[in-house]
Protein backbone atom coordinates (compact mmCIF):
# COMPACT_ATOMS: atom_id res chain seq x y z
CA UNK A 1 0.00 0.00 0.00
CA UNK A 2 1.26 3.46 -0.89
CA UNK A 3 1.60 5.94 1.89
CA UNK A 4 -0.56 9.04 1.58
CA UNK A 5 2.46 11.27 1.20
CA UNK A 6 3.78 9.23 -1.72
CA UNK A 7 0.39 9.22 -3.37
CA UNK A 8 0.25 12.97 -3.01
CA UNK A 9 3.66 13.35 -4.59
CA UNK A 10 2.67 11.17 -7.52
CA UNK A 11 -0.40 13.30 -8.16
CA UNK A 12 1.61 16.48 -7.88
CA UNK A 13 4.14 15.33 -10.44
CA UNK A 14 1.48 14.59 -13.04
CA UNK A 15 -0.93 17.47 -12.56
CA UNK A 16 0.84 20.30 -10.85
CA UNK A 17 -0.01 23.49 -12.73
CA UNK A 18 2.30 26.46 -13.11
CA UNK A 19 1.66 28.67 -10.11
CA UNK A 20 1.16 32.29 -11.15
CA UNK A 21 -1.03 33.46 -8.31
CA UNK A 22 1.57 34.83 -5.91
CA UNK A 23 -0.64 37.80 -5.02
CA UNK A 24 -3.21 35.36 -3.64
CA UNK A 25 -0.64 33.64 -1.50
CA UNK A 26 2.89 32.25 -1.62
CA UNK A 27 4.40 29.00 -0.45
CA UNK A 28 6.55 29.30 2.63
CA UNK A 29 10.26 29.61 1.99
CA UNK A 30 12.05 26.49 3.27
CA UNK A 31 14.15 28.71 5.54
CA UNK A 32 10.93 30.00 7.11
CA UNK A 33 9.67 26.48 7.76
CA UNK A 34 12.99 25.54 9.37
CA UNK A 35 12.85 28.50 11.74
CA UNK A 36 9.25 27.86 12.70
CA UNK A 37 9.91 24.25 13.64
CA UNK A 38 12.21 25.48 16.39
CA UNK A 39 9.19 26.75 18.31
CA UNK A 40 6.66 23.96 18.06
CA UNK A 41 7.55 20.50 19.39
CA UNK A 42 8.14 19.39 23.00
CA UNK A 43 11.93 19.64 22.60
CA UNK A 44 11.75 23.21 21.29
CA UNK A 45 11.27 26.69 22.72
CA UNK A 46 7.52 26.29 22.61
CA UNK A 47 6.78 28.48 25.65
CA UNK A 48 4.32 31.30 26.01
CA UNK A 49 6.21 34.54 25.36
CA UNK A 50 4.23 36.08 28.20
CA UNK A 51 5.53 33.54 30.74
CA UNK A 52 8.07 35.38 32.84
CA UNK A 53 8.84 32.63 35.34
CA UNK A 54 10.86 30.15 33.27
CA UNK A 55 13.24 29.74 30.36
CA UNK A 56 10.59 28.39 27.99
CA UNK A 57 8.86 31.74 28.17
CA UNK A 58 12.07 33.75 27.98
CA UNK A 59 13.26 31.92 24.88
CA UNK A 60 9.91 32.40 23.17
CA UNK A 61 9.86 36.08 24.08
CA UNK A 62 13.37 36.55 22.70
CA UNK A 63 12.31 34.87 19.44
CA UNK A 64 9.24 37.11 19.15
CA UNK A 65 11.31 40.23 19.74
CA UNK A 66 13.90 39.15 17.17
CA UNK A 67 11.09 38.61 14.68
CA UNK A 68 9.56 41.97 15.53
CA UNK A 69 12.89 43.56 14.68
CA UNK A 70 13.07 41.76 11.32
CA UNK A 71 9.58 42.99 10.45
CA UNK A 72 10.45 46.53 11.52
CA UNK A 73 13.77 46.50 9.66
CA UNK A 74 12.21 45.65 6.31
CA UNK A 75 10.01 48.75 6.42
CA UNK A 76 12.23 51.15 8.34
CA UNK A 77 10.18 51.15 11.51
CA UNK A 78 11.04 50.86 15.20
CA UNK A 79 10.26 47.37 16.58
CA UNK A 80 8.09 49.00 19.24
CA UNK A 81 5.82 50.21 16.46
CA UNK A 82 4.97 46.68 15.29
CA UNK A 83 1.81 45.00 16.64
CA UNK A 84 1.27 41.37 15.66
CA UNK A 85 -2.18 40.41 14.42
CA UNK A 86 -3.74 37.42 12.67
CA UNK A 87 -3.16 38.94 9.23
CA UNK A 88 -3.66 42.00 7.07
CA UNK A 89 -7.44 41.74 7.31
CA UNK A 90 -7.30 42.07 11.07
CA UNK A 91 -4.72 44.84 10.79
CA UNK A 92 -6.98 46.77 8.41
CA UNK A 93 -9.93 46.33 10.74
CA UNK A 94 -7.94 47.38 13.79
CA UNK A 95 -6.41 50.37 12.05
CA UNK A 96 -9.52 51.81 10.43
CA UNK A 97 -12.13 51.01 13.06
CA UNK A 98 -9.68 51.53 15.91
CA UNK A 99 -8.58 54.97 14.69
CA UNK A 100 -12.10 56.05 13.70
CA UNK A 101 -13.50 55.02 17.07
CA UNK A 102 -10.72 56.66 19.03
CA UNK A 103 -11.17 59.93 17.16
CA UNK A 104 -14.94 59.99 16.91
CA UNK A 105 -15.21 63.17 18.96
CA UNK A 106 -13.08 64.96 16.36
CA UNK A 107 -15.20 63.81 13.46
CA UNK A 108 -16.85 60.89 11.75
CA UNK A 109 -15.69 61.15 8.16
CA UNK A 110 -13.42 58.57 6.52
CA UNK A 111 -11.88 58.62 3.03
CA UNK A 112 -10.80 55.58 1.05
CA UNK A 113 -10.63 54.47 -2.58
CA UNK A 114 -12.95 52.21 -4.58
CA UNK A 115 -10.11 49.87 -5.51
CA UNK A 116 -9.15 49.01 -1.93
CA UNK A 117 -9.14 45.46 -0.63
CA UNK A 118 -12.42 44.20 0.80
CA UNK A 119 -10.92 44.21 4.29
CA UNK A 120 -10.69 48.00 4.05
CA UNK A 121 -13.96 48.54 2.19
CA UNK A 122 -15.94 46.31 4.52
CA UNK A 123 -14.42 47.92 7.61
CA UNK A 124 -15.60 51.25 6.18
CA UNK A 125 -19.04 49.80 5.51
CA UNK A 126 -19.24 48.74 9.13
CA UNK A 127 -18.37 52.28 10.22
CA UNK A 128 -21.14 53.58 7.98
CA UNK A 129 -23.56 51.33 9.81
CA UNK A 130 -22.33 52.92 13.03
CA UNK A 131 -23.14 56.38 11.75
CA UNK A 132 -19.84 57.41 10.14
CA UNK A 133 -19.67 58.89 6.66
CA UNK A 134 -17.28 57.38 4.13
CA UNK A 135 -16.12 58.86 0.81
CA UNK A 136 -15.02 56.24 -1.75
CA UNK A 137 -12.73 57.93 -4.24
CA UNK A 138 -12.54 57.01 -7.93
CA UNK A 139 -9.00 56.28 -9.10
CA UNK A 140 -7.65 57.46 -12.43
CA UNK A 141 -7.87 55.12 -15.43
CA UNK A 142 -4.42 53.77 -14.64
CA UNK A 143 -5.46 52.84 -11.12
CA UNK A 144 -3.57 55.65 -9.39
CA UNK A 145 -5.15 58.19 -7.14
CA UNK A 146 -5.40 61.82 -8.23
CA UNK A 147 -4.17 63.89 -5.28
CA UNK A 148 -6.49 66.71 -6.23
CA UNK A 149 -9.47 64.38 -5.95
CA UNK A 150 -8.32 63.37 -2.49
CA UNK A 151 -7.70 66.94 -1.43
CA UNK A 152 -11.17 67.97 -2.53
CA UNK A 153 -12.73 65.14 -0.55
CA UNK A 154 -11.08 66.11 2.73
CA UNK A 155 -13.44 67.82 5.16
CA UNK A 156 -13.18 69.44 8.58
CA UNK A 157 -14.46 66.27 10.20
CA UNK A 158 -12.24 63.82 8.27
CA UNK A 159 -10.29 61.72 10.76
CA UNK A 160 -8.93 58.77 8.77
CA UNK A 161 -7.71 58.27 5.20
CA UNK A 162 -7.00 54.68 4.12
CA UNK A 163 -5.22 54.06 0.82
CA UNK A 164 -3.43 50.87 -0.16
CA UNK A 165 0.21 50.94 -1.20
CA UNK A 166 0.01 48.29 -3.94
CA UNK A 167 -3.23 47.06 -5.42
CA UNK A 168 -3.75 43.31 -5.20
CA UNK A 169 -5.36 42.96 -8.63
CA UNK A 170 -3.49 45.38 -10.84
CA UNK A 171 -0.26 45.82 -8.87
CA UNK A 172 -0.09 49.62 -9.19
CA UNK A 173 1.92 51.52 -6.59
CA UNK A 174 0.30 54.58 -5.01
CA UNK A 175 2.36 57.59 -4.04
CA UNK A 176 1.87 57.16 -0.29
CA UNK A 177 4.38 59.87 0.51
CA UNK A 178 2.37 62.54 -1.29
CA UNK A 179 -0.91 61.26 0.11
CA UNK A 180 0.59 61.12 3.60
CA UNK A 181 1.82 64.70 3.38
CA UNK A 182 -1.67 65.87 2.46
CA UNK A 183 -3.06 64.07 5.50
CA UNK A 184 -0.38 65.15 7.91
CA UNK A 185 -0.84 68.86 7.10
CA UNK A 186 -4.43 68.42 8.19
CA UNK A 187 -3.76 66.16 11.18
CA UNK A 188 -5.65 63.30 9.57
CA UNK A 189 -4.62 59.74 10.40
CA UNK A 190 -3.26 57.97 7.32
CA UNK A 191 -3.55 54.19 7.12
CA UNK A 192 -1.87 52.18 4.37
CA UNK A 193 -2.67 48.57 3.52
CA UNK A 194 0.77 47.25 2.57
CA UNK A 195 -0.14 43.56 2.29
CA UNK A 196 0.96 43.57 -1.35
CA UNK A 197 3.91 45.93 -1.09
CA UNK A 198 6.02 44.83 1.87
CA UNK A 199 9.09 43.07 0.54
CA UNK A 200 8.34 44.27 -2.98
CA UNK A 201 8.64 48.03 -2.72
CA UNK A 202 11.38 49.79 -0.76
CA UNK A 203 10.04 51.92 2.04
CA UNK A 204 11.26 53.75 5.10
CA UNK A 205 8.52 54.40 7.62
CA UNK A 206 10.96 56.41 9.66
CA UNK A 207 10.59 59.13 7.06
CA UNK A 208 7.27 58.36 5.41
CA UNK A 209 4.25 60.34 6.65
CA UNK A 210 2.29 57.18 7.41
CA UNK A 211 0.55 56.60 10.75
CA UNK A 212 -0.71 53.04 10.38
CA UNK A 213 0.36 50.28 8.01
CA UNK A 214 -0.97 46.73 7.61
CA UNK A 215 1.23 43.75 6.78
CA UNK A 216 0.70 40.12 5.93
CA UNK A 217 3.23 37.29 6.19
CA UNK A 218 1.84 34.85 3.66
CA UNK A 219 2.17 37.22 0.72
CA UNK A 220 5.96 37.10 1.04
CA UNK A 221 6.75 33.45 1.75
CA UNK A 222 5.75 33.48 5.41
CA UNK A 223 2.99 31.51 7.10
CA UNK A 224 -0.73 32.22 6.76
CA UNK A 225 -2.59 33.45 9.82
CA UNK A 226 -0.09 36.08 10.89
CA UNK A 227 0.28 39.74 10.10
CA UNK A 228 1.17 43.00 11.74
CA UNK A 229 0.10 46.57 12.12
CA UNK A 230 2.59 49.40 12.25
CA UNK A 231 1.42 51.99 14.74
CA UNK A 232 3.54 55.10 14.70
CA UNK A 233 4.93 56.30 18.03
CA UNK A 234 6.17 59.78 17.16
CA UNK A 235 3.76 61.44 16.89
CA UNK A 236 1.84 58.82 18.76
CA UNK A 237 -1.15 57.29 17.03
CA UNK A 238 -3.82 55.92 19.31
CA UNK A 239 -6.35 53.23 18.58
CA UNK A 240 -9.30 51.70 20.29
CA UNK A 241 -8.58 47.99 20.65
CA UNK A 242 -10.92 45.53 18.93
CA UNK A 243 -9.73 42.47 20.87
CA UNK A 244 -9.69 42.56 24.66
CA UNK A 245 -7.89 40.18 26.97
CA UNK A 246 -4.49 40.02 28.58
CA UNK A 247 -3.27 43.37 27.37
CA UNK A 248 -0.73 41.92 24.93
CA UNK A 249 0.86 44.10 22.28
CA UNK A 250 0.59 47.25 24.39
CA UNK A 251 -3.10 46.63 24.88
CA UNK A 252 -3.84 47.09 21.20
CA UNK A 253 -4.26 43.42 20.42
CA UNK A 254 -4.73 40.92 23.21
CA UNK A 255 -4.22 37.22 22.76
CA UNK A 256 -1.30 34.84 23.34
CA UNK A 257 1.39 35.57 20.78
CA UNK A 258 1.69 32.82 18.18
CA UNK A 259 5.44 32.35 18.54
CA UNK A 260 6.02 30.00 15.60
CA UNK A 261 3.88 32.14 13.27
CA UNK A 262 5.62 35.30 14.38
CA UNK A 263 9.03 33.68 13.96
CA UNK A 264 8.00 32.61 10.47
CA UNK A 265 6.90 36.12 9.60
CA UNK A 266 10.15 37.53 10.96
CA UNK A 267 12.24 35.15 8.91
CA UNK A 268 10.18 35.89 5.79
CA UNK A 269 10.66 39.63 6.26
CA UNK A 270 14.37 39.16 6.95
CA UNK A 271 14.81 37.23 3.71
CA UNK A 272 12.74 39.78 1.82
CA UNK A 273 15.01 42.60 2.95
CA UNK A 274 18.12 40.67 1.92
CA UNK A 275 16.80 39.57 -1.46
CA UNK A 276 14.29 42.18 -2.58
CA UNK A 277 16.50 44.07 -5.01
CA UNK A 278 17.73 40.97 -6.83
CA UNK A 279 14.29 39.40 -6.77
CA UNK A 280 12.59 42.45 -8.26
CA UNK A 281 15.14 42.53 -11.04
CA UNK A 282 14.52 38.89 -11.89
CA UNK A 283 10.73 39.23 -11.67
CA UNK A 284 10.73 42.24 -13.95
CA UNK A 285 12.50 40.23 -16.63
CA UNK A 286 9.95 37.43 -16.28
CA UNK A 287 7.00 39.79 -16.33
CA UNK A 288 8.27 41.59 -19.42
CA UNK A 289 8.85 38.25 -21.09
CA UNK A 290 5.27 37.23 -20.39
CA UNK A 291 3.80 40.50 -21.60
CA UNK A 292 6.07 40.66 -24.67
CA UNK A 293 4.91 37.16 -25.51
CA UNK A 294 1.25 38.11 -25.81
CA UNK A 295 1.10 41.80 -26.56
CA UNK A 296 1.28 41.40 -30.34
CA UNK A 297 -2.07 39.62 -30.29
CA UNK A 298 -5.01 41.80 -31.24
CA UNK A 299 -7.17 43.46 -28.58
CA UNK A 300 -4.91 42.83 -25.61
CA UNK A 301 -4.98 45.47 -22.86
CA UNK A 302 -2.94 45.92 -19.71
CA UNK A 303 -4.99 46.93 -16.70
CA UNK A 304 -3.33 49.48 -14.45
CA UNK A 305 -0.29 51.65 -15.03
CA UNK A 306 2.44 49.63 -16.73
CA UNK A 307 5.34 51.53 -15.16
CA UNK A 308 4.23 52.36 -11.65
CA UNK A 309 3.54 48.77 -10.63
CA UNK A 310 5.31 45.97 -8.81
CA UNK A 311 7.58 43.74 -10.85
CA UNK A 312 5.68 40.51 -10.29
CA UNK A 313 2.24 41.59 -11.51
CA UNK A 314 0.69 41.83 -14.94
CA UNK A 315 -3.07 42.05 -15.37
CA UNK A 316 -4.25 41.65 -18.94
CA UNK A 317 -7.64 41.75 -20.63
CA UNK A 318 -8.03 39.55 -23.68
CA UNK A 319 -10.97 41.26 -25.29
CA UNK A 320 -13.89 39.13 -26.57
CA UNK A 321 -12.82 36.16 -24.46
CA UNK A 322 -14.61 35.56 -21.17
CA UNK A 323 -12.25 35.19 -18.23
CA UNK A 324 -13.68 32.14 -16.59
CA UNK A 325 -13.67 30.11 -19.79
CA UNK A 326 -10.10 31.27 -20.32
CA UNK A 327 -9.20 29.98 -16.87
CA UNK A 328 -10.79 26.68 -17.84
CA UNK A 329 -8.76 26.54 -21.03
CA UNK A 330 -5.63 27.36 -19.06
CA UNK A 331 -5.92 24.58 -16.56
CA UNK A 332 -2.14 24.13 -16.74
CA UNK A 333 -1.90 27.54 -15.07
CA UNK A 334 -2.89 28.56 -11.56
CA UNK A 335 -4.10 32.12 -12.20
CA UNK A 336 -7.10 34.27 -11.36
CA UNK A 337 -9.60 36.27 -13.35
CA UNK A 338 -11.46 39.51 -12.81
CA UNK A 339 -14.50 37.84 -14.24
CA UNK A 340 -16.91 36.70 -11.60
CA UNK A 341 -19.20 34.48 -13.55
CA UNK A 342 -19.24 32.18 -10.53
CA UNK A 343 -20.87 34.77 -8.34
CA UNK A 344 -24.64 34.99 -8.47
CA UNK A 345 -24.43 38.71 -9.18
CA UNK A 346 -22.36 38.22 -12.35
CA UNK A 347 -20.46 41.34 -11.35
CA UNK A 348 -16.98 41.51 -12.81
CA UNK A 349 -14.01 42.83 -10.85
CA UNK A 350 -14.96 45.96 -8.91
CA UNK A 351 -11.35 47.10 -9.20
CA UNK A 352 -11.36 47.07 -12.99
CA UNK A 353 -14.76 48.70 -13.10
CA UNK A 354 -13.50 51.46 -10.83
CA UNK A 355 -10.80 52.16 -13.44
CA UNK A 356 -13.58 52.77 -15.92
CA UNK A 357 -12.88 49.59 -17.86
CA UNK A 358 -16.00 48.46 -19.66
CA UNK A 359 -17.66 45.27 -18.51
CA UNK A 360 -16.40 43.18 -21.41
CA UNK A 361 -12.80 44.05 -20.63
CA UNK A 362 -13.35 43.44 -16.94
CA UNK A 363 -14.85 40.04 -17.71
CA UNK A 364 -11.88 39.27 -19.97
CA UNK A 365 -9.13 39.98 -17.48
CA UNK A 366 -6.51 37.61 -16.16
CA UNK A 367 -4.09 38.36 -13.35
CA UNK A 368 -0.66 36.77 -13.59
CA UNK A 369 1.48 37.21 -10.48
CA UNK A 370 4.99 35.81 -10.39
CA UNK A 371 7.24 35.12 -7.46
CA UNK A 372 10.32 33.56 -5.95
CA UNK A 373 9.87 30.13 -7.53
CA UNK A 374 8.69 31.19 -10.98
CA UNK A 375 11.12 30.12 -13.70
CA UNK A 376 11.76 31.42 -17.17
CA UNK A 377 10.79 28.08 -18.63
CA UNK A 378 7.40 28.35 -16.88
CA UNK A 379 6.85 31.75 -18.44
CA UNK A 380 7.66 30.36 -21.90
CA UNK A 381 5.09 27.62 -21.40
CA UNK A 382 2.58 30.15 -20.06
CA UNK A 383 2.89 32.33 -23.15
CA UNK A 384 2.31 29.33 -25.42
CA UNK A 385 -0.72 28.16 -23.42
CA UNK A 386 -2.26 31.62 -23.32
CA UNK A 387 -1.89 32.21 -27.04
CA UNK A 388 -3.47 28.85 -27.90
CA UNK A 389 -6.34 29.30 -25.45
CA UNK A 390 -7.18 32.85 -26.50
CA UNK A 391 -7.16 31.85 -30.17
CA UNK A 392 -9.38 28.84 -29.49
CA UNK A 393 -11.92 30.85 -27.51
CA UNK A 394 -11.99 33.67 -30.02
CA UNK A 395 -12.91 31.11 -32.66
CA UNK A 396 -15.89 30.32 -30.43
CA UNK A 397 -16.77 33.92 -29.66
CA UNK A 398 -19.59 35.68 -31.51
CA UNK A 399 -18.18 38.96 -30.23
CA UNK A 400 -14.87 38.28 -31.93
CA UNK A 401 -16.72 37.69 -35.22
CA UNK A 402 -18.54 40.98 -34.80
CA UNK A 403 -15.31 42.78 -34.04
CA UNK A 404 -13.74 41.25 -37.14
CA UNK A 405 -16.76 42.36 -39.20
CA UNK A 406 -16.24 45.89 -37.93
CA UNK A 407 -19.41 45.97 -35.82
CA UNK A 408 -19.25 48.28 -32.82
CA UNK A 409 -20.52 46.25 -29.87
CA UNK A 410 -21.57 49.41 -28.09
CA UNK A 411 -23.99 50.16 -30.93
CA UNK A 412 -25.99 47.01 -30.23
CA UNK A 413 -28.88 46.98 -27.85
CA UNK A 414 -28.12 44.03 -25.63
CA UNK A 415 -30.76 42.47 -23.44
CA UNK A 416 -29.23 42.42 -19.97
CA UNK A 417 -30.11 39.30 -18.09
CA UNK B 1 -14.99 25.48 -9.05
CA UNK B 2 -15.46 21.93 -10.17
CA UNK B 3 -17.18 21.18 -13.46
CA UNK B 4 -19.07 18.04 -14.33
CA UNK B 5 -17.49 15.67 -16.82
CA UNK B 6 -20.16 16.50 -19.39
CA UNK B 7 -19.46 20.22 -19.12
CA UNK B 8 -15.76 19.55 -19.54
CA UNK B 9 -16.38 17.30 -22.51
CA UNK B 10 -18.50 19.91 -24.33
CA UNK B 11 -16.08 22.63 -23.38
CA UNK B 12 -13.01 20.73 -24.57
CA UNK B 13 -14.71 19.43 -27.72
CA UNK B 14 -17.52 21.81 -28.54
CA UNK B 15 -19.92 20.37 -31.12
CA UNK B 16 -21.21 22.34 -34.07
CA UNK B 17 -19.20 25.51 -33.74
CA UNK B 18 -19.73 27.89 -36.61
CA UNK B 19 -22.01 30.20 -38.52
CA UNK B 20 -24.49 29.86 -41.39
CA UNK B 21 -24.89 32.28 -44.22
CA UNK B 22 -28.05 34.12 -43.35
CA UNK B 23 -30.72 33.03 -45.86
CA UNK B 24 -34.39 32.27 -45.64
CA UNK B 25 -33.87 28.72 -44.35
CA UNK B 26 -31.82 29.97 -41.44
CA UNK B 27 -33.04 31.26 -38.11
CA UNK B 28 -30.61 33.17 -35.91
CA UNK B 29 -30.89 33.86 -32.21
CA UNK B 30 -28.43 36.03 -30.33
CA UNK B 31 -29.04 36.47 -26.63
CA UNK B 32 -27.22 37.71 -23.56
CA UNK B 33 -24.99 40.74 -23.16
CA UNK B 34 -21.23 41.25 -23.07
CA UNK B 35 -21.64 43.23 -19.85
CA UNK B 36 -23.06 40.15 -18.18
CA UNK B 37 -20.26 37.95 -19.45
CA UNK B 38 -22.46 35.79 -21.67
CA UNK B 39 -23.46 36.10 -25.33
CA UNK B 40 -24.83 33.14 -27.27
CA UNK B 41 -25.45 33.02 -30.98
CA UNK B 42 -27.43 30.00 -32.14
CA UNK B 43 -28.40 29.32 -35.74
CA UNK B 44 -30.71 26.67 -37.14
CA UNK B 45 -31.13 25.51 -40.72
CA UNK B 46 -34.70 24.40 -41.31
CA UNK B 47 -35.93 22.09 -44.11
CA UNK B 48 -39.06 22.75 -46.15
CA UNK B 49 -40.78 20.16 -43.97
CA UNK B 50 -40.03 22.22 -40.87
CA UNK B 51 -37.31 19.96 -39.53
CA UNK B 52 -34.13 21.42 -38.05
CA UNK B 53 -31.48 19.91 -40.32
CA UNK B 54 -28.49 21.55 -38.82
CA UNK B 55 -27.55 23.85 -35.98
CA UNK B 56 -24.43 25.81 -35.10
CA UNK B 57 -23.39 28.11 -32.28
CA UNK B 58 -20.85 30.59 -31.10
CA UNK B 59 -20.68 31.57 -27.44
CA UNK B 60 -18.80 34.14 -25.42
CA UNK B 61 -19.11 33.04 -21.84
CA UNK B 62 -18.01 30.68 -19.15
CA UNK B 63 -17.50 26.95 -19.63
CA UNK B 64 -21.06 26.17 -18.62
CA UNK B 65 -22.44 28.62 -21.16
CA UNK B 66 -20.31 27.08 -23.91
CA UNK B 67 -21.35 23.57 -22.87
CA UNK B 68 -25.06 24.52 -22.70
CA UNK B 69 -25.05 25.88 -26.22
CA UNK B 70 -22.96 23.00 -27.58
CA UNK B 71 -25.36 20.47 -26.07
CA UNK B 72 -28.36 22.35 -27.39
CA UNK B 73 -27.12 22.22 -30.98
CA UNK B 74 -26.86 18.44 -30.67
CA UNK B 75 -30.33 18.12 -29.24
CA UNK B 76 -32.22 20.28 -31.73
CA UNK B 77 -30.92 18.56 -34.82
CA UNK B 78 -33.64 16.40 -36.41
CA UNK B 79 -36.37 17.96 -34.31
CA UNK B 80 -39.37 19.95 -35.54
CA UNK B 81 -39.55 23.56 -34.46
CA UNK B 82 -42.23 22.73 -31.90
CA UNK B 83 -40.17 19.88 -30.49
CA UNK B 84 -37.13 22.12 -30.24
CA UNK B 85 -39.17 24.76 -28.51
CA UNK B 86 -40.21 22.22 -25.91
CA UNK B 87 -36.60 21.90 -24.68
CA UNK B 88 -36.42 23.64 -21.34
CA UNK B 89 -33.48 25.00 -19.45
CA UNK B 90 -34.08 22.45 -16.71
CA UNK B 91 -33.36 19.62 -19.20
CA UNK B 92 -30.03 21.21 -20.10
CA UNK B 93 -29.13 21.98 -16.49
CA UNK B 94 -29.91 18.43 -15.50
CA UNK B 95 -27.98 16.83 -18.36
CA UNK B 96 -24.89 18.92 -17.62
CA UNK B 97 -25.33 18.76 -13.83
CA UNK B 98 -25.01 22.54 -13.59
CA UNK B 99 -24.62 23.98 -10.09
CA UNK B 100 -27.15 26.63 -8.99
CA UNK B 101 -24.86 29.57 -9.87
CA UNK B 102 -24.72 28.30 -13.46
CA UNK B 103 -28.43 27.78 -14.05
CA UNK B 104 -28.54 31.09 -15.91
CA UNK B 105 -26.35 29.52 -18.60
CA UNK B 106 -29.04 26.96 -19.36
CA UNK B 107 -31.70 29.68 -19.30
CA UNK B 108 -29.67 31.57 -21.86
CA UNK B 109 -29.51 28.47 -24.06
CA UNK B 110 -33.28 28.12 -23.91
CA UNK B 111 -33.63 31.79 -24.81
CA UNK B 112 -31.23 31.27 -27.72
CA UNK B 113 -33.18 28.45 -29.37
CA UNK B 114 -36.45 30.31 -28.88
CA UNK B 115 -34.95 33.43 -30.44
CA UNK B 116 -33.63 31.40 -33.39
CA UNK B 117 -37.02 29.78 -33.95
CA UNK B 118 -38.80 33.14 -33.67
CA UNK B 119 -36.39 34.61 -36.23
CA UNK B 120 -37.05 31.75 -38.64
CA UNK B 121 -40.83 31.99 -38.20
CA UNK B 122 -40.74 35.71 -38.82
CA UNK B 123 -39.27 35.03 -42.26
CA UNK B 124 -42.05 32.61 -43.15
Amino acid sequence: MIKVSEQQTAINVVEKPIYLDYSATTPMDERVVTEMLKYMGPETSFGNPASRSHSFGWAAEAAVEAARKHVADLVGANPKEIIFTSGATESDNLAIKGAAHFNKKRGKHIITCKTEHKAVLDSCRQLEREGYEVTYLDPLENGLLDLKVLEDAIREDTTVVSIMHVNNEIGVIQDIEAIGNLCRERKIIFHVDAAQSAGKVEMNLNELPVDLMSFSAHKIYGPKGIGALYVQRKPRVRLEAQMHGGGHERGMRSGTLATHQIVGMGEAFRIAKAEMVAENKRLLILRNKLYDGVKDMEEVYVNGDINQRIAGNINISFNYVEGESLLMALKELAISSGSACTSASLEPSYVLRALGRNDELAHSSIRFTMGRYTTEEEIDRTVAHVRTAVEKLRELSPLWDMYKDGIDLASIEWAAH
Amino acid sequence: MAYSEKVLDHYENPRNVGSFENNENVGTGMVGAPACGDVMKLQIKVSDEGIIEDAVFKTYGCGSAIASSSLLTEWVKGKTLDEAQAIKNTHIAEELALPPVKIHCSVLAEDAINAAIADYREKH
